[in-house]
């Protein structure tokens, strides 16, 4: 049991820091954290994942980062 | 010029006490400093080892040096000495200097939006920074100064980023972060007052300008008459839109899935390109010469820079990221598998003479220009203030980023250089000698490389053209830039491990597209930020370009970005001298010079915090970057050895111009040498600028750092501090102490505002 236990452990972590580093994971804490600032507040609804995925290549758009050489 | 602006007073504390209904925020510096003091037998034995592991390393690389070397020793001397410095220096630094305190918030806490300001995991936060920094740079510059042999460059490398590239990045980062995630040319103008800032401001603008240019021109070096090369690269635009259409109208936000999907695609279009590269037509129609294809890729930088970034850049970011952090990993397993003995010598005749066919110029200054990232890289310093401070978790976490994100780039640079070091020698010189000393023939190569009397080669014109075919290649002859040298390498090293000589032509073209990855994602991104940084200067004069969503004006400035970049790489590639050797080390200069901006910005900040006892820390890399970069600068400038100088090179073809001559030096025809007056004249005022704009912001720097010793300063230009409500450990491993905090966090019931995310 031990070892499948672990083996399950080693592969949920990969499966998050693949997730984490590729940035899948950044509508759900997206929208984390607009709950935990508005909560239920019908007048600030959240942004659906299509509109947050938008929006966020829009803000790149407006912010260029460098990439280094 | 004062310094006044943003900068507040230190005199009223702010109240970061602990609230009482939360577990600790912070641990107590006394339990820190008890947990380092803390010698365990086992803790003792782990460091006395990597001490020992290190310093033989050292000594079979730098004493030994019999007529072999074993590439292993690169790796163990790398490894122990980051593992030294980080837990050392770093850990010095961070007591004495910056004094991170985790009581109070960070950026990404106090100004949270869970968009730009959020709250990333210190080990996820590592991989994106790391994607960020490290590009093409550590990958060619090694590969060049391979030449000056395998010892300097080894110890640069490791030495320099220990005590100057990671210190760098991780005092920007910090200063940054305790800014609100300020960028550095706002710190510029910030700490060194109007005129510094500006010129700190103009600096990197043309900087990027030449970085851009010259990343370019490596790929051009790359792709030019190879059919291949060209087809299985020019795949990455159709692969990128395809990506970018598929998250933006398809599946939004699947980023894994599509990162995979495009990974099978970039693996199938390098497949391909090797059979259409066979077939006749395929052969015909994509085996381009340099010109036209520095034309493509300037077209191409300009429609990549004018369209959203969804539709090209941000699928290519999501592709670069995965081919960076797998082919790293997969090269450094595979030197440890294949341990390849290097045949070069620790020093070579170059180091001393300066008349190297790769880049001119003597050990001292050029070597530490050629070798710019993995050491010390000034790039590095407009990432670490940009998107990495907003989204840190806790203070202490900036010394793992930044110090150890850096550590990584060098461990890149010395994979680098190891691969290029274990392929022929004689090979390396015919690869990365211009086609002007070789005439781009095998017959050429070989009478050049023969004539070079280097002992221990022997090049034939059947290793030329039996790697050349091995690699999948018309000719491996004059291949210039870096790229198809370390690819060789690559494609060297890994046939060892998987698939053998018949696998080489694939790994050969597959370190191609990946270092050809980064540099096209790095001319996107570079000519988008230049052509902000020129709406927001040229705003000042007519107001409207202030606004960037106005087309007219970012199609004109994109243009004007686009055509200065496009000038030098068009420059570079019709250069009768061969233009990576001449314009290497414009590029290192550049960078460095940028590096010295970023450190002096750093010692004002030090000083103005009346931090004088340590400032030696930042002075120590802003004194050597300074010297290399003025000296190299000067030596471009006022060197009377053609070689080398600018002007000594355009005075000499002005002469024989006006003598009448029609051929002179590895100038054929009166155009090519006008061409060298002309290129000479224009690296000759470049190299005038840059060291004319450092020096008035060092100038600028020292001036700051005086006045602040002469008024006792203990100001600050920080944010105020804002009370911290977060936990999080702040190494790679939780210290026991940090998992006993992090047990109290995760015990408390989930409320939502404070949640920590972990595994």
């Amino acid at each position: 049991m031990g070892a499948v236990t672990t083996v399950r452990t080693v592969a949920a972590g990969l499966a998050w820091y693949v997730r984490a580093v590729s940035g899948e994971d950044a509508y759900d804490r997206y929208l984390a954290h607009h709950e935990s600032v508005h909560g239920d507040d019908a007048a600030e609804p959240a942004m659906t994942a299509r509109e947050f995925w938008r929006d966020r290549t829009d803000r790149q758009d407006a912010n260029p980062q460098g990439r280094c050489c | 010029m004062g310094a006044k602006s943003g900068t507040t007073g230190a005199t009223n504390e702010p109240d970061l006490t602990q609230d009482p209904a939360i577990p600790p925020v912070a641990l107590d510096p006394k339990v820190h400093e008890a947990e380092e003091a803390h010698w365990t037998p086992v803790k003792i034995a782990t460091w006395v080892a990597i001490a020992l592991l290190g310093g033989l390393s050292w000594v079979m690389l730098a004493v030994v040096r019999g007529e072999t070397v074993n590439a292993i020793w690169f790796v163990f001397a790398a490894i122990c000495t980051y593992l030294i410095g980080y837990r050392f220096y770093s850990n010095y630094i961070q007591k004495h200097l910056l004094r991170p305190d985790d009581r109070r918030a960070t950026p990404a806490e106090y100004k949270a939006d869970g968009k730009d300001y959020a709250r990333t995991d210190r080990r996820v936060l590592f991989g994106h920074h790391f994607a960020a920094i490290a590009g093409a740079g550590p990958l060619v510059g090694p590969v060049l100064a391979a030449q000056m042999g395998y010892l300097p460059g080894t110890i640069w490398i490791i030495v320099g980023v220990v005590l100057a590239g990671a210190v760098q990045d991780y005092l920007v980062l910090f200063f940054s972060m305790r800014r609100g995630g300020r960028s550095l040319g706002q710190m510029a103008r910030d700490e060194l007052g109007r005129v510094g800032g500006t010129a700190a401001l103009i600096a990197t603008l043309t900087i990027m300008v030449i970085i851009v240019a010259i990343l370019a021109l490596v790929v051009v070096n790359a792709l030019a008459e190879s059919a291949w090369g060209v087809f299985s690269v020019g795949m990455t635009i159709p692969i990128a839109l395809f990506m970018g259409c598929y998250l933006r109208f398809w599946r939004p936000g699947k980023v894994t899935e599509i990162s995979i999907i495009g990974f099978v695609l970039l693996i199938a279009a390098i497949i391909g390109g090797g059979a259409i590269a066979g077939t006749e037509w395929g052969a015909a129609m994509f085996h381009i010469d340099k010109v036209p294809l520095a034309i493509g890729i300037i077209v191409y930088g300009f429609i990549a820079a004018i369209l959203p970034v969804w539709l090209l850049l941000a699928p290519r970011d999501y592709l670069s990221t995965f081919m960076k952090i797998g082919t790293i990993g997969m090269l450094a397993i595979a030197i440890v598998i294949v341990r390849p003995e290097i045949l070069v010598p620790a020093v070579t005749e170059f180091a001393k003479t300066g008349t190297g066919p790769v880049v001119s110029g003597t050990l001292f200054p050029f070597l530490f220009v050629t070798i710019a990232c993995g050491a010390l890289s000034g790039f590095h310093a407009l990432i670490a203030s940009g998107t990495t401070p907003k989204l840190i978790e806790k203070e202490r976490q900036s010394r793992f980023i930044g110090y150890g994100g850096m550590l990584m780039e060098s461990f890149v640079a010395i994979m680098a250089l190891v691969a290029a070091l274990s392929i022929d020698q004689g090979i390396y010189y015919a690869m990365n000698a211009s086609p002007a000393l070789t005439g781009g023939t095998v017959q050429g190569a070989v009478a050049f490389v023969n004539g070079l009397g280097l002992t221990g080669v022997n090049l034939t014109p059947e290793m030329l053209t039996e790697t050349a075919r091995n690699v999948g290649e018309e000719s491996i002859v004059s291949r210039t830039g870096g790229a198809p040298t370390l690819s060789v390498g690559l494609a060297h090293i890994m046939q060892q491990v998987a698939g053998g000589t018949g696998m080489m032509a694939f790994w050969y073209h597959f370190a191609i597209m990946f270092e050809a990855l980064f540099i096209l994602t790095a001319v996107d991104a570079g000519t988008r930020v230049a052509r902000f940084m020129l709406q927001d200067t040229l705003g000042n004069v007519i107001p409207k370009f202030k606004d960037t969503s106005w087309r007219v004006g970012a199609w004109i400035c994109t243009g004007i970005m686009v055509a200065a970049w496009g000038a030098v790489l068009v420059m570079g590639v019709t250069d009768p001298l061969g233009g990576i050797n001449t314009l290497f080390p414009l590029f290192g200069i550049a960078n460095q010079l940028l590096a010295a901006i970023a450190l002096a910005v750093c010692m004002a900040i030090v000083a103005k915090r009346g931090l004088f006892r340590y400032i030696w820390i930042v002075a120590l890399p802003l004194g050597f970057a300074a010297v290399v970069t003025i000296t190299a600068s000067f030596l471009k400038i006022f060197s009377p050895v053609p070689g080398v100088g600018y002007f000594a090179q355009n005075a000499a073809f002005s002469k024989a111009l006006a003598a009448g001559e029609t051929s002179f030096g590895t100038a054929t025809s009166v155009e090519a040498m006008e061409a060298v007056v002309r290129n000479t004249m224009v690296q000759g005022i470049l190299s005038i600028v840059f060291v004319t704009l450092a020096v008035i912001v060092i100038f600028t720097a020292l001036q700051a750092t005086w006045n602040a010793w002469r008024n006792h300063s203990n100001a600050t230009s920080e944010d105020p501090a804002v009370r911290s409500r977060i936990f999080a450990p702040a190494g790679l491993v939780a210290t026991p102490a940090e998992k006993a905090t992090q047990a109290e966090w995760d015990a408390r019931p989930v409320t939502g505002t404070s949640k920590v995310r972990g595994h």
